[in-house]
């Protein structure tokens, strides 16, 4: 072997050694428990934060009515159909009368005769009057005629009691002319019950609206309070939201909410809080606010799912964080301030949050502090870390 | 004094290295395969790190979550909430399922957790927490989703607003967090047509359509689609709380099953992933024999083929340890040649295998310390052969 090529070989050999122990070395300390935690740091800065509140909902109608008969019947005819747009009174839908217009016949029938008897009763109270002036006459001839003892007393007291007699029998056909005419009262009362109950069968539009369903078809038995139809009205349609009862603090009738149907997903619709209601769901912990619209749009339907932002509140200033930086312990929130180059788990006092995701800080860090926002596992107290740019992706 | 091994590998350069990066290559195979069952070992472990929980509280008579399936009420945490010891308490579903992103779709465990509660992924490497309650998605990078990605999970769509990191279930399969709400409708909520399949049967059931009682049908339509069940009850406990005092408490008086750290790990290693890593194992100690003797029969067909030279040594009157030494320095440097390559070539290709690839420093040192035995072990063989061979070989006799 030439002294040249031992030296080239053991050259060789020194620079395998030099790679392998390089490789070696780059793999232990680039992987594993020794190598350091990377993370992405920023410093607290102070900003403003607007809070908002996001929630679910579905179209619903403010007002919404049931049209049903208030007794138990049969459908007759069902004029409306699904979809129609009603004025107010129209006539959507008839219950079967059954006998109803043959007893109102029989009471217009009552009510005719009890008239002829008020005309008989009148007939006879006239009568009852002729006989008594004519009594009055003769008893006033003979009381004088007895005065001048023309006649005998006997014959006086025989006309007075003819004239007693026939002023009994006038009121007695003067109290049958007044029973007459209550009978008459009676029966037109009664025709009229009967008339309003038939127009009950009639079920009419309470308001302008639109129908939504038709829940009975002709020929179908419904009792009382069960729907036949059922209406909106198309102009106070509004969206029923449910809001995390967990961020939804501040809530207030008058915000102003962004609406996105489903339908619709580019284009938020402005609204705004229009209510509120006081019980909150205690299963789904969620609250329920209905939101207006500002312009209610075309082809709405109802029942369609919306998602609804409701902005509450004006911006707040203060120290801010992204949310990824916030560790949630037992015993409260707390974010890992760089000290000294080091990971220290430090307690925060947290504020509102906005919905892209930044978080106030009330307490705990000062404007400045360098705290860690993503990190490439658990971080721990004093961890060796790295601070990078940024985790995944490609570098900006 | 001239190092006889080294001037002997300097002789057979190329030779020396070659083999010496075989060798590394299959230690790297073997370091590998220890760091899959880790692995496998330590997703199961990174599953319950991450749900942050102290005690689990499920179904009473299973071993949920995450071994079996479990069905609790959703409303059970406020009973837990009540117990002295007990400082948080949220709930938590599971569900595996194939994610949809466009036209592909991703195996996912998709868990349904509430905000700034245990379940919560614990640290992100992109993007934020979920701020709105509905439809908003933070999901493992192993996924190959990206921030602001737009996923599918049954009917609704969902952003992807954070990117976290060894979010895995006990299968190794990537999380997707998304709120809890949507996450009981995603398990629990049929499809469209088995709806209104079941809508059109219980409407043709005459005794729950009564004509009778207008309202009925519509209020049994409506708790049909209602679900209020969860998986399971993360707890954390307040500091200085006893775990296993509390869970036998839970046991007892909640009638729910409660497992505690321990336990759970328990029911994970040694029921759910017992036979893959068994498995894995049983391959594992093949795989260790195999290379042990792959060692030794280099090492001895190397002194093999020198061993004119090693006549030659004994005829020039070296002594007997000087030769031993240079066989087992070649022998150790060839080890030592084959650990270093086997690490670094297993550290190199661990992160391109689809399943988390453990290696532990703890593992690379006992391996060390095998391979550094076996060669010893090896190279007394060659030893042997070498010690006995007669010195008049060499002039060809």
């Amino acid at each position: 072997m030439k002294p040249s090529q031992f030296i080239s070989r053991k050259l060789g050999l020194w620079f395998f050694a030099a790679m392998l122990v390089v490789g070696f070395g780059v793999a232990v300390a680039r992987s594993g428990p020794l190598s350091p935690i990377q993370v992405t740091t920023l410093r607290v800065e102070s900003g403003s934060l607007s809070p908002a509140i996001f929630g679910i909902g579905t179209v619903e109608a403010r007002r919404s009515y049931l049209i049903g008969p208030t007794a138990a019947g049969r459908v007759k005819a069902v004029h409306a159909d699904v979809g129609e747009t009603v004025k107010a009174g129209q006539l959507l839908a008839e219950i079967d009368p059954v006998d109803l217009d043959e007893r109102l016949r029989s009471t217009e029938a009552a009510y005719a005769r009890a008239a002829s008897a008020v005309t008989a009763a009148e007939a006879q109270r006239k009568d009852a009057l002729a006989r008594r002036q004519l009594a009055e006459l003769n008893a006033k001839r003979y009381r004088d005629l007895g005065g001048k003892n023309f006649v005998s007393s006997s014959a006086v007291e025989g006309k007075q009691q003819e004239l007693d007699s026939a002023q009994a029998a006038l009121e007695a056909s003067e109290a049958n002319l007044q029973g007459a005419r209550q009978e008459q009262l009676r029966l037109k009362a009664d025709q009229d019950g009967i008339r309003q109950q038939r127009g009950n069968l009639l079920l009419l539009a309470p308001r302008d609206g639109l129908v939504t369903s038709r829940d009975a078809e002709p020929g179908s038995t419904v009792i009382a309070g069960q729907a036949v139809l059922r209406l909106v009205e198309p102009d106070s349609l509004w969206v029923k939201a449910r809001l995390d009862q967990g961020r939804s603090r501040g809530l207030a009738v008058g915000q102003p909410a962004d609406i996105v149907l489903r339908s619709n997903v580019s284009t938020p619709l402005p609204g705004k809080v229009a209510r509120i209601e006081p019980v909150s769901d205690s299963v789904t912990e969620e609250r329920i606010a209905q939101i207006a619209f500002e312009r209610i749009p075309e082809g709405l339907s109802v029942g369609e799912m919306t998602e609804v932002t409701v902005k509450n509140g004006a911006a707040q200033s203060g120290l801010l964080l992204p949310n990824a930086a916030i560790k949630q312990m037992p015993q409260g929130s707390g974010v890992w301030k760089l000290k000294d180059g080091k990971p220290s788990l430090t307690p925060v006092k947290l504020g509102s949050n906005s919905l892209d995701g930044n978080v106030q800080i009330l307490d705990g860090l000062v404007a400045g502090d360098e705290v860690v926002i993503h990190s490439e596992r658990d971080l721990n107290e004093g961890a060796r870390i790295k601070v990078v740019s940024q985790l995944v992706g490609k570098p900006k | 004094m001239i190092s006889l091994a080294g001037r002997d590998i300097l002789h057979s350069c190329s030779k020396f290295v070659l083999t010496g990066i075989g060798l590394g290559l299959l230690i790297g195979v073997t370091l590998s395969m220890a760091g899959i069952y880790r692995g496998m070992v330590d997703d199961a472990k990174a599953l319950l790190n991450n749900s942050g929980a102290d005690i689990w509280v499920v179904q009473q008579e299973t071993q949920g979550p995450y071994a079996e399936s479990s069905s609790l009420r959703d409303d059970v945490y406020r009973a837990l909430l009540a117990l002295p010891g007990i400082s948080r308490a949220a709930n938590v579903t599971y569900l595996t399922m194939q994610v949809r992103l466009g036209n592909t779709d991703v195996r996912a465990m998709v868990v349904g957790f509430e905000p700034g509660q245990p379940g919560e992924p614990g640290y992100l490497v992109a993007g934020r927490q979920i701020t709105r309650s509905h439809y908003e998605a933070v999901a493992d990078v192993k996924t190959g989703f990206q921030l602001g990605d737009t996923i599918r999970i049954r009917r609704h769509d969902y952003r992807v607003v954070g990117l976290t990191r060894r979010m895995v279930s006990s299968g190794g399969d990537p999380m997707v967090f998304i709120p809890l709400k949507d996450a009981q409708e995603a398990q629990f909520l049929k499809d469209n047509d088995a709806i209104l399949n079941e809508r059109a049967r219980t409407t043709a059931n005459p005794s729950l359509n009564r004509p009778g009682v207008p309202g009925l049908l519509d209020a049994i339509l409506a708790s049909q689609n209602a679900n209020h069940n969860v998986n399971a009850v993360l707890v954390q406990i307040a500091p200085g709380a006893e775990p296993e005092q509390l869970a036998s408490e839970i046991r007892r008086w909640k009638h729910l099953q409660a497992f505690t750290r321990a336990q759970m790990e328990e029911i994970l290693v040694s029921k759910l992933i017992a036979t893959s890593a068994k498995q894995i194992g049983m391959f594992l100690v093949i795989l260790a024999i195999v290379s042990a003797a792959i060692v030794a029969f280099i090492i001895y067909t190397m002194t093999l083929g020198k061993i004119r030279e090693i006549a030659v040594l004994k005829l020039i009157g070296t002594r007997n340890r000087t030769i031993a030494g240079m066989i087992l320095q070649q022998a150790m440097g060839l080890g030592l040649i084959g650990f270093m390559v086997g690490k670094t070539v297993a550290t190199l290709w661990a992160p391109f295998f689809p399943k988390f690839v453990l290696l532990e420093p703890g593992d690379a040192v006992r391996g060390f310390i095998a391979v550094m035995l076996i060669c010893a072990l090896a190279s007394t063989l060659a030893i042997r052969v070498a010690l006995r061979v007669d010195p008049a070989t060499a002039i060809g006799g």
